[in-house]
């Protein structure tokens, strides 16, 4: 590894001068949100796709996939919600709401055997990677059926089957388990990628900076994905955060940055599809910031007093990422209302199902506490 | 039988395990071209080079959890971490990280990390590389924690660490790395839960660990030749798995029990094993277990200092004798 040392310097791509992607049918007249930057910017030596998100000639299958995953994501954690609030699950449940794009349009870029890390906000994740609605609904709930035979429960969902390494309750502590299966991959000779996911708080973490230089030094097939939803519990990020886009913090550790609008699902796939072939081509790891916002409060049963009812109406209106993606497709003529409204209806009967196969499914037996500790 | 060094036999165990299992390759700090602080990998990089033996940045915190994420994704990392005292900037990788990852995805995963350090004072080193911290690693459940007393167990303990599917820290007394004891020339490992009675005795059980099994040894010769006291001495070796049952036949056939341990004594390895051989062996302890550890302080640097706060084998010897009633104290 110590060879590569002198090959630190992320290849800088080709700068070309990106418009402020805004999703179409997003409101053309007020494109500000009340408090936050959201316009996607970017870092000068960022990989890029090709071509920004133009419509025409997108691949009509993915489309609907993405938009089928991204209302499965919603549905599922609308039903975590109902479930927390009737008491049929132990513990929190922080949603993932609002941020559903991130997780489809990076996950969308990835393979089955490469590698997520994902947080505590971790459902979007999880399914984003494949994983199915019913156990981890009955992991959600404490089930034996669950994806960790309910050892883990919301804040820790993994299926290691599907390349999923474990959510994390500890905010930012997927950085040394994403940057190692990364070098794993290096070492092993294969040519999977490792994907980060983390929020805003979590980039103020230490370790992000020994991990992305050590990403940076042995350039390592990483991909960094910030979802800056601009809150860290109930703190502001920008009242915590030095740098005013983190992004900025990239370069510095010798990284390639990208900004990106995370409403957007076809930016996020393309910027993080171009950061995958990059790290699979042994250029080395990229950091992604994704702008997004939780339509929620940190988990359930938060008011969310800390922001105003304006900043989250302007979100709501204007970057929900499903919203975006329906009336895109509309206005491409890959789909019309009633389809879309079809999804919407078969989805919600997966998860009722879901639901419905949680409840039922038994309790794990207290013996088995005592039993998953030592290999 | 080889006669060789601590030293030697940790970098035996390493390259062996190198040359045996592809996977299995060291992080650490300078473990490269120079070979380590204590030259505990001398070698290794002309063998396997870089790619296999990685001088890693001074981020204790990031290289440990960089190990975890490569062995749970099929790799068998050592990693080294020059001082035991800097395991403490790795404390979430390792305590919530590693030891749990397992656990808390119900079984999806294995972690074969084998983490090496150092422990014990004597160089002078003071209060920030000298302390001896395997008590808070046997605490946590999802660890295993090796200590070594000499160069046979150093080199079978390691080999036995690398090839185990669990995080395992193997905490190696740096003040032992230029002792030399025999060695098997072939191929050994030593299983973990085994505890070794390394002198037979009948008067008195000392369980020591690390560099204190040499200084009980010692102590038992001064006893058996000063006092005619025959003690046995027991060295668990690993305290995490542990070989409750050897520890307590000992202590019902002698007894009486003292327990030395370099780290401080208060809420350490020699309460754990004084509750245990209390619990286990009670109705045949003829005098309540004693316990010998550090002064509960920093390590010092100045050596009368340092010297005060350690434990040593005349310690060990006066414990004895108090223990068979030939002093009161
Ligand atoms: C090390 C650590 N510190 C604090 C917390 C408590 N905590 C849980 S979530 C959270 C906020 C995290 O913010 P961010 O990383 O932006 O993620 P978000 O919740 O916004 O998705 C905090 C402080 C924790 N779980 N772990
Ligand atoms: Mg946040």
């Amino acid at each position: 590894m110590a060879k590569k040392v002198t090959a630190r310097r992320a290849k800088p791509v080709a700068k070309k001068k990106v418009t402020a992607a805004l999703p179409e049918g997003a409101s053309k007249r007020k494109t500000k949100p009340p408090r936050a930057k959201t316009a996607a910017r970017r870092s000068g030596k960022a990989p890029r796709a090709k071509t920004a998100a133009k419509s025409n000639g997108l691949d009509a299958d993915m489309l609907w996939s993405m938009y089928r995953k991204m209302v499965q994501i919603r549905k599922f954690e609308e039903h975590v919600w109902d479930v927390y609030i009737r008491g049929l699950m132990p513990g929190l449940a922080h949603l993932y709401i609002g941020e559903e794009a991130v997780a489809v349009g990076a996950c969308a870029a990835l393979r089955e055997d490469d590698y997520i890390t994902s947080t505590h906000r971790g459902h979007g994740h999880c399914l984003a990677k494949g994983a199915r609605l019913d156990r981890m609904m009955a992991e959600i709930m404490g089930k034996e059926a669950g994806y960790c035979r309910g050892k883990g429960g919301s804040m820790h969902i993994a299926d290691m089957s599907l390349g999923n390494l474990g959510a994390n309750g500890i905010v930012g502590g997927g950085f040394g388990v994403a940057t190692g299966a990364a070098l794993s991959a290096k070492m092993r000779g294969t040519d999977q990628v490792s994907l980060c996911f983390f929020g805003d708080g979590a980039a103020n973490q230490g370790i992000l900076l020994e991990t992305g230089n050590m990403a940076a030094i042995w350039n390592l097939p990483v991909i960094y994905v910030c979802e800056n939803n601009q809150y860290g519990e109930h703190t502001p990020s920008d009242k915590v955060t030095g740098s005013e886009r983190i992004v900025d913090r990239a370069e510095a550790m010798g990284l390639a940055g990208v900004r990106v609008e995370g409403a957007d699902v076809m930016e996020v796939y393309e910027v993080v599809a171009a950061a995958v072939s990059r790290a699979r081509r042994g250029d080395g790891a990229t950091f992604v910031e994704m702008m997004t916002y939780r339509f929620r409060g940190h988990h359930v049963g938060d008011a969310a007093t800390y922001r105003t009812a304006k900043e989250l109406k302007w979100w709501m209106e204007n970057r929900d990422p499903i919203n975006l993606l329906g009336e895109r497709m509309i206005k491409h003529g890959i789909a019309d209302r009633s389809r879309l409204e079809r999804v919407d209806e078969q989805v919600e009967e997966e998860v009722v199902e879901a639901v419905e196969f949680a409840r039922n499914a038994p309790l794990p037996p207290a013996e088995q506490a005592r039993e998953d500790v030592y290999a | 039988m080889a006669e060789i060094t601590y030293r030697e036999a940790v970098i035996q165990a390493m390259s062996e395990e190198m040359r045996r299992d592809d996977a299995v390759f060291l992080i650490g700090e300078d473990v490269g071209p120079s070979g380590g602080i204590f030259k505990c990998s001398e070698g290794l990089f002309d063998e396997f080079g870089a790619a296999r033996v990685i001088d890693a940045p001074i981020s204790e915190a990031g290289y440990i959890g960089l190990s975890v994420g490569a062995a749970v994704t099929g790799m068998r990392p050592i990693a080294e971490l020059m001082f035991g005292d800097f395991s403490l900037l790795t404390m979430d990788q390792i305590v919530n990280q590693a030891a749990k990852i397992r656990y808390m995805t119900g079984g999806q995963c294995r972690v074969p990390l084998t983490i090496r350090t150092t422990m014990g004072a004597g160089r002078s080193s003071a209060a920030q590389h000298s302390q001896s911290l395997h008590a808070l690693f046997a605490h946590i459940p999802g660890l295993k924690v090796a200590l070594p007393s000499c160069p046979r167990d150093a080199k079978g303990l390691l080999k036995t660490a690398i090839r185990d599917d669990n995080p395992v820290l193997v905490f190696e007394g740096k003040m032992m790395y230029n002792d030399k004891g025999p060695v098997p020339e072939e191929e050994y490992t030593i299983p973990f839960g085994v505890a070794e009675v390394k002198r037979a005795g009948d008067d008195c059980t000392i369980i020591a660990v690390s560099s204190m099994v040499g200084l009980a040894l010692e102590a038992a010769q001064t006893l058996s030749r000063e006092d005619e006291i025959s003690v046995e001495v027991v060295d668990p070796r690993t305290l995490v798995p542990l070989d409750e049952e050897t520890l307590v036949e000992s202590v019902r056939k002698t007894g009486y029990a003292l327990i030395v341990d370099e780290a401080s004594l208060r809420y350490g390895v020699t309460g754990e094993l004084a509750a245990l051989v209390t619990e286990a062996a009670f109705d045949y302890l003829d005098a309540p277990v004693k316990r010998i550890g550090a002064a509960n302080v920093p390590i010092p640097f100045s050596p009368t200092l340092e010297g005060a706060a350690i434990p040593h084998s005349e310690t060990i010897v006066d414990a004895v004798r108090a223990l068979r009633g030939k002093i009161r104290r």
